[in-house]
């Protein structure tokens, strides 16, 4: 069973990725009890699933491993994966929370050895690399995964896959009686830091990503730049495994589009700015890549990058929504077909690989779960007061970059600690 | 405001033309343009007239052969992010240039349409035998001889089938009251002239 001390001098913070993990420290680091609870595994979120980001082209692991660091030391922040919020009633200064916690079925015991994923034969679809490979039925959700223990998948538990997992394990660390577990808390604050998720590629139907394999998203071209990921760092396209050298780029797809996302996602130009360097650091002056956009919007310090891609030779700039995706016949080849509104000219333009750069939405449908927060009526979280003790953080309040995200999870910290303030009566109610 | 900065074209447009409030809405992407099956044979594709009529270019919009092209295969309507009705625009544009009597000369689709116009409403049923037949001859009474020997075999099998009756050469049947269907399309274009804003 897991114990979890809660009080209404608590903070919340639901959903573990950059976020909720800097809305949690910065509260906890200000002397407040906190609970973190991430529905995956693992913390991390997004960010961890990227190859490198801008602004300064580091890779997550570093942020990673100071985040990490700075929970590790911390007493008042207690962290719980695999949870997720089932209903929240009351109101600030006073929340009731039900929680529902998935089995591990790995208990502390685990060094994370391997031993059990060795054993075990069974593979699924590996949710941290989008499906682009197989992982198997024990496994560690990526390198750097916090906490670093295994997890068994929930299909193979009863099958002997399982049982040949626990006779594995010498340090008696699968425990197949594991439940499920529900839980009710009292906090006296929330912070939503529930992120996004893509765009379903497959609803813009004249892309054909449902269709041709050599059409992927934004999402999965940060994993085939990972050495260690499903391509082993190679641009490869799906249908043959050849490396792709001739990428285009369809920006807003699924976004600024009344028939699928109607905002602006925000990241998604400057993010295709980024992959357009993958694609010079991995082929040099052999690989082109080809920008296919409505307008470019690098917000504001983002213009830099803006501008020293443009000056790229190897980049070309089409101002155009692409109208359809094609298929070469015997090539495999997507071909991108619209018209180049500077000008006019019509195309038809074959390329090794298409990228959608694909749009964000948030991954909570809060409305749904009943849980009574001001929306947008793109579903992301309001600033209302009507919210209460309840705040968001990051993008699940809308579409936005890495350093946004942080600086907003400061702000919603700040906000949390003042309604926990009046509950500890340091200050006026 | 200096005039010059005004876009009289645009407000025209805006109060003349069915569905031209939507004009001021297109974001210039270029999808509609992209997704005409017919696009690589117009002087301008629908965004570019979009473009030229918030650009103030009269003649050049009305005059052109452009919307005359649309099939109505809806193609652009559905893709189009900003919701615009465009293939209704298109004909809106078609026919405020036929009302102003800027159609280009020999405007096969504009000839078309006249020919279907009258056909209709002079008994209120569109008579297919007399319709088909001036589509025929159209251009000319050789292309028309011609048209109608190679449709021979398709008329003798609707004839056959009796989905055509060869009486209706004759004038046909039509509404139960032609001359109040009559009144009421021509109260309906006075309505329409009224309204329209002269620039
Ligand atoms: C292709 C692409 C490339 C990008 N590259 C960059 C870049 O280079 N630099 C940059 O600054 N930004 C980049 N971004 C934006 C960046 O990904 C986001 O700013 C960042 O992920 C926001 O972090 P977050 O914590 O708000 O959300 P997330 O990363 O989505 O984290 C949310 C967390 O909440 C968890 N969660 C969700 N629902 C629940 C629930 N019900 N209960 C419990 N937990 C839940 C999720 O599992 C996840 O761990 C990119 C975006 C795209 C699309
Ligand atoms: S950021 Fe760029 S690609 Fe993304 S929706 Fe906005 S304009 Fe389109
Ligand atoms: S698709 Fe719509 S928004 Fe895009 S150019 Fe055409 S009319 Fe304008």
């Amino acid at each position: 069973m897991t114990e979890v001390v809660a009080t209404n001098q608590t903070i919340l913070v639901v959903g573990g990725g950059i976020s909720g993990m800097t809305a949690a420290l910065e509260a906890a680091e200000c002397g407040k009890d906190v609970i973190l609870i991430e529905k995956n595994p693992s913390l991390g979120g997004r960010v961890a699933q990227l190859y490198k980001y801008f602004p300064k082209m580091c890779y997550p692991t570093c942020g990673m491993e100071i985040n990490l660091r700075r929970i590790k030391a911390n007493r008042r922040l207690r962290v719980i994966t695999l949870a997720e919020v089932a209903g929240v009633t009351g109101e600030a200064g006073n929340y009731t929370v039900n929680l529902t916690i998935a089995p591990r079925y790995v208990n502390e015991n685990c060094t994370a050895c391997g031993a059990c994923g060795q054993a075990v034969e069974t593979a699924f679809a590996d949710e941290y690399n989008y499906g682009l490979k197989q992982r198997k039925g024990a496994y560690l959700p990526y390198a750097m995964a916090y906490p670093q223990r295994y997890v068994l998948d929930p299909r193979i538990v009863g099958t002997p896959e399982a049982e040949k997992a626990k006779a594995a394990c010498q340090y008696h660390a699968i425990d197949l009686n594991m439940m499920a577990e529900k839980v009710q808390l009292t906090v006296g604050a929330i912070i939503w830091a529930t992120g996004w998720q893509p765009f379903d590629a497959n609803k813009i139907q004249p892309y054909a990503y449902d269709r041709n394999p050599n059409v992927i998203t934004s999402v999965e071209f940060e994993r085939m730049m990972e050495p260690f990921g499903p391509t082993g760092g190679k641009i490869l396209r799906p249908s043959d495994q050849k490396e792709a050298k001739n990428i285009a780029f369809i920006q807003c797809a699924g976004s600024r589009d009344r028939n699928y996302l109607k905002h602006c996602s925000r990241m998604c130009c400057t993010a295709t700015l980024k992959q357009t360097t993958y694609v010079r650091e991995k082929y040099g002056d052999a690989g082109k890549s080809s920008v296919y956009y409505i307008d470019i919007r690098a917000i504001d310090r983002f213009e830099d990058l803006y501008q020293k891609v443009k000056k790229d030779p190897n980049v070309t700039f089409i101002k155009s929504k692409v109208a359809s995706v094609t298929l070469e016949k015997g090539t495999g080849n997507p071909v991108l077909n619209g018209v180049n509104t500077e000008g006019y000219h019509r195309y038809s333009n074959p390329h090794d690989l298409v990228v959608l750069a694909i749009g964000m939405q948030p991954s909570v449908d809060f409305a749904k779960l009943g849980i009574p927060l001001t929306l947008n009526e793109s579903g992301f979280i309001e600033a209302d007061p009507k919210n209460g003790g309840m705040f968001a953080a990051g993008t699940a309040a809308d579409a936005m970059d890495v350093n946004r995200a942080v600086q907003h999870a400061t702000a919603s910290a700040l906000r949390a600690i003042q309604v926990i303030n009046k509950v500890a009566g340091v200050v006026e109610a | 405001m200096s005039n010059a900065y005004r876009n009289n074209f645009l407000r025209e447009v805006t109060a003349n033309v069915e569905e031209g409030e939507w004009v001021k809405m297109c974001m210039q992407c270029g999808v509609c343009s992209g997704s005409c099956p017919l696009g690589p044979h117009w002087e301008h594709p629908p965004q570019e007239i979009f473009m030229m009529i918030r650009a103030g270019k009269r003649e050049e919009v009305l005059k052109s052969n452009s919307m005359w092209y649309c099939t109505s295969c809806y193609n652009c309507i559905a893709r189009c992010p900003r919701g615009l009705p465009i293939t209704h625009i298109m004909h809106g544009l078609a026919h405020y240039a036929k009302r102003l009597g800027m159609v280009p000369q020999n405007q096969q689709t504009a000839k078309f349409a006249q020919k279907f116009w009258d056909n209709l409403t002079k008994k209120g049923r569109v008579n297919e035998l007399t319709l088909g037949l001036s589509l025929y001859f159209m251009n000319g009474f050789g292309e028309g001889v011609k048209t109608s020997l190679k449709m021979q075999g398709v008329g003798l099998g609707m004839l056959k089938t009796q989905r055509m009756d060869p009486l209706e050469i004759l004038g046909g049947h039509g509404c139960k009251d032609v001359a109040g269907l009559q009144a009421a399309l021509k109260k309906a274009r006075q309505i329409e002239e009224a309204k329209a804003v002269k620039v």
